[in-house]
């Protein structure tokens, strides 16, 4: 496991990154690997900088220094490689749902033709078929998040990054996501960045864990589950690892929350 | 369907079962007399259907339309462009903002001899009339739309890939066009408001001299014969507004506005 870590090749980088918004420091000397094809999760309690990271990697923000890389070459503002899952799904209320999720081609001026089977496969594919004309405010919020998702998925970005996209969501709908999402880790071939506040989540759906501290922000550890990776996804919560690797985590973030 | 159908069919009922309240309010209002200058509702339709046949009000609107529809396409065109630049740029907005509340504020009626001094009493003064009336509820309602614009939907614009002018075409005017309807809503109706007022202030012509002639002659019934066409008038543009927005935007804009 170690010496696979090692060789890893790593879709993303960051580089001492820090970012300040004012006096305040969100973000001071982070670096961490992202290793391809795996699914990353970026985990702590609130103000640890974990959206602010993934929104530097999106090259949705500036940083103050430090450097982010994908495949090795550096970058500073979005880019064909990265595609974005947004927390409140970010849908446009007056396009339907296949328009939604044509509308990263759109903007790349894909032709309509072109674009909309592109976007009906994702549709399929998230199981969305038949709400392709439908519009967001007639869905579910765990149905706007699968448009979101397919929306991210039909630009075929190398590397999908996820803002919390299941937090808005019911609990019954999220874990059918989760369960989805191991699914999509290992038929896509894509590489993640999932930011999350839940531990469960974190360790049911990661390959890799970087648990974020606050105050200064930066990586306290990170945890590559092993064991149970392989598992069915509903033995997993049974797991013995699993249950390990909540409660660590759970004491190490216990004192940082308030 | 059936149920919109229905839904549908008692809308208009319930806004014929209005008009016909007010009309009829008026009518009793007419008759008890209120006062010796207020003709009933069917004095007054007597009095238009007169107009009417005799073309004078044809004619007149000839005249109250030239610096209406100029003055409202002016304040739409501009209004909605200077609003959008004003919620883009905050360096717009320091600049234009302060024009466009000193316009909303000012007392109207008092400024309206400087334009007269300044432009004449021709057409160009009441096209400021009618402008001034307009423009600022609908600059100011589009800034205010364009600066609330959702952050996430702009970031994901931009984590899309989106260029400047795609993000302001594609979300961000569409993002606002609900608000901005409205603003020309409010705006095309002050603007009626401003045209009238000019024809009274400025020189009586069109609409206006029908307003003052029949006044200063006390026929009451053709005055309110005016006014009342110009209020019909004011309803079907906004209608029509209601069309273009529809057509524009469809219809789902009115919904997820209220969601």
């Amino acid at each position: 496991m170690t010496v696979e870590s090692q060789t890893a090749d790593h879709a993303v980088s960051v580089r001492s990154i820090c970012k300040n918004y004012g006096n305040v420091e969100a973000l001071r000397d982070m670096s961490l690997d992202f290793p391809r094809g795996q699914l990353t999760s970026l985990l702590g309690p609130s103000g640890c900088g974990k959206t602010t990271l993934l929104k530097i990697i999106a090259g949705l923000l500036p940083a103050n220094s430090g450097e982010v890389l994908i495949n090795g070459k550096p970058v500073n503002a979005p880019g064909p490689d990265r595609a974005f899952v947004f927390q409140d799904f970010a849908l446009l209320p007056w396009a339907s749902v296949l328009r939604n999720v044509a509308f990263g081609l759109e903007l790349r001026n894909v032709a309509k033709s072109e674009r909309e089977a592109i976007a009906e496969k994702y549709i399929a594919n998230v199981g969305l078929k038949g709400f392709e004309s439908s519009y967001p405010h007639e869905l579910s919020g765990g149905m706007r998040q699968r448009v979101g998702l397919a929306r991210a998925l039909s630009v075929n970005a190398e590397v999908l990054l996820m803002d919390e996209p299941f937090s808005a969501v019911d609990e019954q709908t999220r874990r059918k996501f989760q369960e989805d999402l191991l699914d999509l880790v290992k038929n896509e071939n894509k590489t993640f960045i999932f930011v999350t506040h839940s531990i469960e989540e974190a360790v049911y759906v990661s390959d890799q864990i970087a648990i974020l501290l606050p105050r200064p922000s930066r990586v306290s550890e990170i945890i590559r589950p092993s064991g149970f990776r392989h598992k069915a996804v509903d033995s997993i919560r049974r797991d013995s690892e699993y249950l390990d690797i909540v409660d660590r985590i759970w004491a190490s973030l216990r004192t940082y929350v308030q | 369907m059936i149920k919109i159908g229905l839904e549908r069919y008692r809308s208009s009922l319930l806004s014929a079962l209005s008009a016909l309240i007010g009309l009829g309010a008026w009518e009793i209002a007419g008759r008890v007399p209120i006062s010796f200058a207020f003709p009933t509702f069917l004095e007054s339709m007597q009095a238009l259907w007169v107009l009417l046949m005799d073309g004078s009000l044809f004619k007149a609107y000839a005249e109250t339309l030239k610096p209406l529809i100029l003055g409202v396409f002016i304040s739409g065109v501009l209004g909605v462009v200077i609003g959008v630049g004003i919620g883009l740029s905050e360096k717009f907005d320091w600049l234009a903002s302060p024009i466009f509340v000193v316009m909303q504020t000012a007392p109207l009626a008092a400024l309206i001899p400087l334009l007269v001094i300044a432009y004449g009493i021709g057409l160009t003064s009441k096209v400021f009339v009618v402008c001034i009336m307009a423009m600022p509820v609908i600059v100011l309602n589009t800034a205010g739309a364009v600066r609330n614009t959702p952050a996430s939907i702009v970031e994901m614009g931009q984590s899309f890939l989106g260029s400047r002018a795609q993000i302001i075409y594609k979300i961000i005017i569409p993002a606002a066009s609900p608000i901005i309807f409205a603003g020309l809503r409010l705006g095309v109706s002050a603007g009626f408001i401003g045209a009238i007022l000019a024809e009274l202030k400025i020189t009586p012509t069109g609409i206006g001299d029908i307003i003052t002639y029949s006044r200063s002659t006390a026929d009451y019934p053709s005055m309110y014969a005016a006014i009342f066409s110009i209020i019909v008038l004011a309803v079907i543009f906004l209608n029509v507004l209601e069309k273009i927005e529809v057509l524009l935007f469809g219809r789902v804009n009115a919904k997820y506005a209220a969601d």
